[in-house]
């Protein structure tokens, strides 16, 4: 965003583009939206004295593991590209750009799998072999909603990438698109430890 | 100008690394408390330090919050943690429901 013409505008008391405001501001909402499922999960685990704890050390905690580390990295590797960026190194940023949507999408095939696993055990929507029915209604609302973002992420980063190397996009939009990768790995450190490591079989 | 510099004062890539084997750390702290140390509410209180740390980590240094305006910051956090903490009034419905489905 440009500067402005003195006396007859004034400075942004936030001092970002307002593309970029709007992505915070998106990023706020959309936190709170997480919150509230995740208090609604918090409700129904709490009220319900006999709430399933299916997730044992193998296969299931070792994949989220496997999950959290792929999706930290993938932010680092964002910062590194859009360092790239800005320094001016378009093949850089586009490299490690696309190194990030990679850590998106083995995100999600292992969400999958993590899935799979579940309704291979019999969890479905509104049943389980463990009882409380609304386990899987809240856990696949969740981890889905989050998946949903993951996915998201993954297109607009591509698309972001792509319109970059060809000079469509500037740095500033890889940033905004950045923020949004960052808050979903943010939200998944709430997903978890409340979703999964507090219920882990013992 | 300050519109073109806010929010990229954001340190050098051995931040970016030490802060991302922080949280990896941390991540890993959660496995070792939910195997070896307390459950219930202690159990959720530490996992929730922890998670709160990450994402402090993880807003003030990877979304680089802490070299934007203190404008900004103030809006954005004052803001969430308003709405999150009047969020918060579920919990005695939650706790009054488990007292009555342990009484039944």
């Amino acid at each position: 965003m440009g500067g402005h013409v003195p006396g007859l505008m004034e400075e942004s008391p936030f001092a970002v583009p307002s593309k970029k405001l709007v992505m915070w501001l998106f990023i706020i909402s959309d936190a709170v939206t997480f919150a509230a499922l995740l208090m609604g999960y918090g409700y129904l685990r709490n009220a319900n004295p006999n709430w399933p704890e299916p997730f044992k050390f193998s296969p299931s905690v070792l994949n989220v593991m496997l999950m959290t580390f792929v999706l930290i990295s993938s932010s680092l590797t964002m910062l590194i590209g859009l360092r790239a960026a800005r320094a001016g190194d378009k093949s850089g940023a586009l490299r490690w750009t696309l190194i990030t949507v990679g850590g998106g999408v083995l995100f999600a095939l292992l969400h999958i799998r993590e899935w799979m696993g579940l309704i291979g055990e019999g969890v479905r929507l509104f049943q389980n072999p463990w009882g409380v029915p609304l386990f899987g209604a809240s856990f696949f609302s969740i981890t889905g909603l989050h998946l949903l973002h993951v996915i998201g992420g993954v297109i607009a980063l591509m698309t972001v990438a792509l319109g970059y190397r060809r000079g469509r996009y500037n740095s500033d939009d890889l940033e905004i698109w950045a923020l949004y990768w960052h808050f979903v790995d943010l939200v998944w450190m709430f997903v978890v430890p409340f979703v999964y490591l507090m219920n882990i079989a013992r | 100008m300050a519109m073109e510099t806010a929010g990229r004062d954001s340190g050098g890539l051995g931040t970016y690394v030490a802060v991302y084997l922080c949280l990896l750390a941390l991540a890993g702290l959660q496995i070792v408390l939910v195997y070896h140390h307390a459950e219930g509410t202690q159990l959720f209180l530490r996992m929730f330090s922890v998670a709160l740390l990450q994402a402090g980590l993880a807003v003030m240094f990877f979304m680089h919050l802490r070299s934007e305006r203190r404008n900004l910051r103030l809006s954005l956090a004052i803001s969430t943690i308003f709405v999150l903490a009047m969020m918060n009034m579920i919990w005695s419905d939650s706790f009054r429901l488990l007292h009555f489905r342990l009484l039944k």
